[in-house]
């Protein structure tokens, strides 16, 4: 008896049940019937983000689609993640209120950047689609992973995490209220299990 | 005659009127404070490289207001992919204005990249900005100003000045401070609601 019953048994309630661990591949999403990009852009327009930064990610193709489409925001594609934060900052300075919507590597490039939200208290909202985490691949993307909610939180961020796909939009929510209410950086870290593992192999096949 | 980066920032924010103003750490936050401090100058004390997004987010935010983004050389270099950035969203109230010193002024006078020809006004046209120029006098000075007031940007310029040490005139630097009154100032009372 090595693994715990217990994960194995929730990880098969998250599938949806019958199916379970066995018969579904690892790298597709959590079962789920829940369009979590749909609902967390409604989210976000229904807060009022006037700003929306990116820099394209795999992830959150489909929320960052829903968002360029919405004429109440403005999106706007960076080259790094380090520049949203600077956009952040300019656009409350200005009365707008911006989301920045990046991969957990891209934490790695904003950390500097974040002493002035900190310092500043500047409200911002940080969604973050994770990579190097729950059955990661790839190796070159496991240190930043692994250190992702631990760097927010050195510099500050409050940090909630969503494991399954039907607990994003609530996440986005609180995150953004706290965010707004506390002026401070608050991120949400949206597991691997919800967006499925990337598989070159299968991307390549599609 | 070698331009004086005094001089320069002085006869930018002349009768600035409405101006929104973000200023890059250093140098060139110094010589705004030097032109007579504002609640509508935003003076950075870190995040190096950020200066010219926070233009962008301010200009996006207040596409009816000018912005201009004061800065130093060696803090443009640390953001170049900032100008593609603004290239792409082409926000027409928005000027970029380089003090370039061709020095790292904070930690020693230090040579940077533009001591060794790297043309950021180059850069910023072929990102897209809608004019890029290089100034030396204070004929292109107050051609900026009238760009500045009038013209449909976003604009870039890079201003070569004399790599001159000029005496410390410091804004305050509490952080939290400098967004209130400058939200205030913009905003209004309301803004301490929202």
């Amino acid at each position: 008896m090595g693994a715990a019953p217990h994960i194995i048994e929730s990880c098969r309630a998250a599938r949806g049940g019958d199916g379970g661990l066995e018969s579904q591949p690892l790298n597709a999403p959590v079962a789920t019937d829940i369009d979590w990009p749909l609902a967390t852009h409604q989210v976000l327009a229904r807060l009022g983000f006037g700003v929306v930064g990116y820099v394209p990610d795999a992830g959150h193709k489909r929320l960052i689609e829903l968002c360029q489409a919405d004429a109440r925001m403005r999106s706007v594609v960076m080259t790094t993640e380090e520049e949203g934060i600077g956009l952040a900052a300019g656009a409350w300075l200005g009365g707008a209120k911006c989301a920045l919507l990046m991969q957990s590597s891209g934490v790695g490039n904003i950390v500097n950047a974040l002493g002035m939200v900190h310092e500043c208290r500047i409200p911002v909202l940080i969604v973050v689609t994770m990579r190097g985490e729950y059955g990661e691949f790839n190796p070159w993307q496991v240190p930043m992973g692994q250190a992702t909610a631990e760097v927010l939180r050195a510099m500050g961020v409050a940090v909630q995490q969503a494991n399954a796909a039907a607990e994003v939009p609530a996440h986005v929510d609180a995150a953004a209220r706290l965010a707004f209410g506390g002026y401070c950086a608050a991120a949400v870290l949206i597991s691997q299990r919800v967006i499925g593992i990337k598989s070159f192999q299968e991307q390549a096949e599609q | 005659m070698t331009l004086l980066r005094r001089d320069v920032v002085k006869a930018l924010l002349a009768e600035r009127g409405e101006l929104l103003v973000v200023a890059g750490l250093g140098s060139t936050a110094w010589d705004c404070t030097a032109a007579g401090d504002s609640p509508l100058t935003f003076p950075m004390w870190g995040a190096m490289g950020c200066a010219a997004m926070m233009g962008l987010g301010l200009a996006l935010a207040q596409p009816r207001r000018r912005v201009l983004v004061l800065t130093g050389d060696g803090e443009m270099l640390m953001g170049l992919g900032s100008l593609a950035t603004i290239g792409v969203q082409k926000p027409q109230n928005l000027m970029v204005a380089v003090i370039d010193n061709e020095r790292y002024g904070e930690t020693g006078m230090q040579a940077t990249h533009t001591a060794h020809g790297v043309n950021l006004a180059a850069m910023a046209r072929a990102a897209g900005f809608a004019s890029g120029v290089l100034v030396r006098d204070m004929a292109g000075v107050a051609a900026l100003r009238h760009s500045l007031q009038q013209g449909a940007g976003p604009h870039f310029a890079q201003i070569k000045v004399a790599a001159e040490k000029v005496p410390l005139v410091l804004p305050p630097r509490d952080g939290a401070l400098l967004k209130n009154r400058f939200r205030q100032a913009l905003l209004g009372a309301s803004a301490a609601l929202q």
